[in-house]
């Protein structure tokens, strides 16, 4: 089974045990890549959806690092997440061009929208809402990333049917 | 695909390729850059292939998806050749009128063509565009105009015929030398010239060397290298794997963000390619030279993008800076000489090698020679990614090439250099970007962000922001960073919430120089410039919000507060209708009038003024 397999989001109805079956094959695929770690991360955030604790574990044991290691490493970035994310994530720009051109607002209007603050998930787990440093649309702004989508010039009035489509 | 070998299987691709365009009158190329994705190209690109067999023109007309053409705001964008009309603004539902008008009645669409914001005329060829009039495409060459998915397209525009020369006619030496004399300087902020950097990993002893391409392009405003990835990825590595043959390496690394997600797939591709046509992973050319390349994804922190955090992030470890020396070329990456450059340098690299340094440095300035890209964003009418020589006033930017500013509102201050970068005002704005004038009014050429803002930007709370961002990002490593910046975030905060105390000017400055003095990265060295550079052309704004408690710019919510002038106002109810709680009151055609105690300082109703007749005003004169 080729990596792209193994990392496909799209296995949601896998039973934790094939979930972590998954995750083992990738730490042996990735086994003799200097400096794997990251991007072992990464494909097990894919797979699991986050990090959580018990996973860490997992993931050091198998790689015959210390958990310290690993922990350190999920800290350290804010892509890892250690608790349960929403099925999708909306990400507010929050970069120089899109705070200029009113992502504050955007902010509240997402919150307000969602019943949820920045850096949690909705009550139905559809949804985590989150800033996000630049995301590189700045000709655009203020834009927002829901998951890998873009939408560009965003206004608190186009919220509603932004959330609708997911 | 067959191997690339010498030079006549390079003639032949691109004669292959040459004569398979040829075959077609038009070619549409729409760009499919992330900007134009995310304002719905791939609806656009679908429709236009139906429509071009219901009009029967698909024998004739060749579509061609490339990287950024540039003009972001204007997106969806598409440029018909050999004619060069420009078409903006497409919709799936513009389409039939477009082409039936441009192919079949030999018609130009006006209406869907650029307009100038300033004459109100339409510019329909895109060289007569004030956008791309004053451009020299060189680090960008081929995006937005060539298929960036195609190694064929790319050898068509003589792509790896540079490599091929450096590799069966050039000794790494030369390949340096001419670098050298080229002057170029690392495009990423450092402006650490290139050459002097390749000669020390050319010298370095060791077995194994690395060369790491920067692709983490973290700063606030900048999207230059992601345009460069996704438009021309074949360049990229071709730039690679020429600095690769000059300093040694036989292993190369490209840093690329997690945010890019399509920058990514597009390098991953073209390097699938490459590696398929024996350009890399094998020994290229039948010469003795061999080199592999890999993609590390980020994992979202800023810092990383600093050298040797980047380093310690392809290691696999937390991305917290290393101590220098030693530097990179002495022991870098895995404790080996390491070179690291930033995509925008690698991507200068062919162009200088093929055309030689002469050529390169008829642009720019003598201490600077060459070009540059910005990426142009904030209260801007043209945002979008510009190359222009360096040393182009700043006014020419703006205006000539920016359009100005949107709503014709007067310029305040372009913040240049991201985080790490200082303010331009409007009283510089004769200033030539160039690095050496531009430290002297305090600011950096960073990596190419570019932000014009307005007079509602107000320059405290953009302090602020940028504050905020680098105390968020901070690694902690060092004492400096990790505590003074958050010492100055709570200064600025108190500012702007108009609790500043009479002498946290001086407290900012001078933590803000420890900072600078201390700090054991450049993240940390630079975090204090934007509040230093505000401070320096804005220090009014500071005294407002301490001594008056008033945001003159009306951004600072918890001292401002909209009122509207009576006699200004010719009651066209639109504030009311923008007022999202019903603070405002007033019949038609009568001066409205705005609740204090209902108003939230959302300033939706100072946007949506068409006649300016909403003010900000201080807080505490209405509501005490």
């Amino acid at each position: 089974m080729s990596l792209d397999n193994l990392t496909c989001g799209c296995n949601h109805g896998d039973t934790e045990e094939e979930k972590y079956a998954r995750i083992a094959q990738v730490i042996d695929a990735y086994k003799d890549k200097e400096g794997n770690l990251i991007m072992i991360l990464h494909a097990a955030q894919e797979i699991y959806g986050y990090l959580p604790l018990e996973l860490q574990k997992f993931i050091a044991l198998r790689m015959g690092i210390p958990l310290s290691k690993v922990y350190g490493v999920v800290g350290f970035y804010s892509f890892f997440s250690t608790e349960e994310r929403g099925k999708h994530t909306i990400h507010i720009c929050m970069g120089t061009a899109c705070y200029v051109r009113g992502a504050s607002k955007l902010v509240e209007a997402f919150e307000d929208r969602l019943y949820v603050k920045v850096g949690g998930v909705t009550a139905d787990k559809k949804f985590t809402l989150d800033v996000a440093r630049c995301i590189g649309a700045c000709g655009l702004a203020p834009a927002i990333m829901v998951d890998d989508d873009v939408y560009q010039q965003v206004t608190p009035a186009s919220v509603g049917s932004i959330v609708s489509n997911y | 695909m067959t191997k690339i070998t010498g030079l006549s299987d390079l003639t032949q691709i691109k004669s292959a390729y040459l004569d398979e365009m040829g075959q077609y009158e038009h070619q549409i190329l729409l760009c499919a850059g992330a900007g134009c994705i995310s304002c719905g190209c791939s609806k656009v690109s679908q429709q236009l292939t139906v429509e071009l067999q219901e009009l029967g023109l698909e024998q004739r007309i060749k579509v061609v998806e490339t990287g950024c053409i540039g003009l972001c705001s204007l997106g969806p964008v598409m440029l018909i050749l050999p004619e060069r009309i420009f078409y903006v603004n497409l919709t799936p539902e513009s389409l039939r009128t477009i082409l039936t008008s441009h192919f079949l009645n030999s018609t130009i669409a006006e209406k869907w063509c650029y307009r100038d914001p300033q004459t109100k005329k339409y510019i329909p060829t895109i060289d007569e565009i004030p956008f791309y009039k004053h451009q020299v495409r060189i680090a960008l060459e081929g995006c937005g105009s060539i298929d960036y998915s195609s190694l064929e397209a790319y050898v068509a525009m003589d792509g790896y015929a540079t490599l091929y020369k450096a590799l069966t006619s050039m000794t790494p030496q030369q390949v340096i030398d001419e670098v050298k004399a080229s002057t170029l300087r690392g495009r990423g902020g450092g402006g650490f010239p290139a050459g002097v950097k390749w000669q020390a990993g050319r010298d370095a002893v060791g077995d194994q060397k690395y060369i790491v391409c920067n692709a983490d392009e973290g700063d606030p405003g900048a999207f230059m290298d992601r345009s460069i990835i996704e438009g021309t990825p074949h360049k990229l590595i071709e730039g690679i794997i020429l600095a690769a043959y000059a300093i040694g390496a036989s292993h190369g690394y490209v840093y690329i963000r997690a945010e890019y997600p399509i920058a990514v797939n597009r390098l991953s591709a073209a390097m699938d390619q490459a590696r398929a046509a024996g350009l890399l992973g094998c020994k290229l050319f039948d010469s003795e030279f061999e080199f592999d390349l890999e993609i590390r994804i980020g994992a979202g922190a800023f810092v990383c993008g600093e050298e040797t955090a980047l380093m310690e992030s392809i290691e696999g470890h937390r991305g917290e800076p290393r101590q220098k020396p030693p530097l990179p070329f002495q022991a870098g990456l895995f404790g080996k000489p390491t070179i690291i450059n930033n995509v925008e340098t690698l991507a200068n690299i062919p162009y200088i090698v093929q055309n030689g340094a002469k050529a390169y440095t008829k642009y720019g300035t003598p201490s600077a020679p060459g070009t540059k890209v910005f990426a142009l964003a904030g209260d801007i009418v043209n945002a979008g990614i510009i190359e222009v020589p360096i040393g182009m006033p700043l006014r020419k930017i703006i205006f000539e090439i920016g359009g100005g500013l949107i709503g014709g509102k007067a310029f305040k201050a372009a913040q240049v250099g991201g985080p790490s970068g200082g303010c331009i005002t409007a009283a510089d704005l004769d200033v030539p970007m160039d690095y050496m004038d531009l430290m002297l009014k305090g600011s950096i050429m960073g990596s190419g962000g570019l932000i014009a803002m307005s007079r509602d930007t107000c320059m405290v709370d953009t302090a602020r922001f940028f504050m905020d961002f680098v105390q968020d990002e901070s690694c902690g490593k060092c004492v400096a960073c990790r505590i003074g910046t958050k010492r100055m975030l709570e200064i600025l905060e108190r500012i702007t919430r108009g609790k500043g105390r009479e002498d946290d000017v001086d407290r900012l400055i001078e933590v803000g120089n420890v900072i600078k003095d201390t700090a054991m990265c450049g993240l940390g060295q630079t975090a204090p410039n934007p509040v230093l550079s505000t401070i320096r052309y804005f220090r009014d704004e500071y005294d407002a919000h301490i001594v008056d408690h008033r945001c003159p710019a009306g951004n600072c919510k918890a001292i401002t507060i909209f009122e509207i002038d009576p006699s200004s106002c010719i009651g066209c109810t639109l504030c009311a209708r923008h007022c999202p709680a019903f603070a405002i009151t007033g019949e038609k055609k009568e001066p409205h009038v705005i609740d204090p105690k209902l108003c939230i300082s959302c300033r939706a109703c100072y946007d949506a003024c068409r006649i300016g007749a909403v003010h900000p005003t201080k807080r505490e004169a209405i509501l005490g």
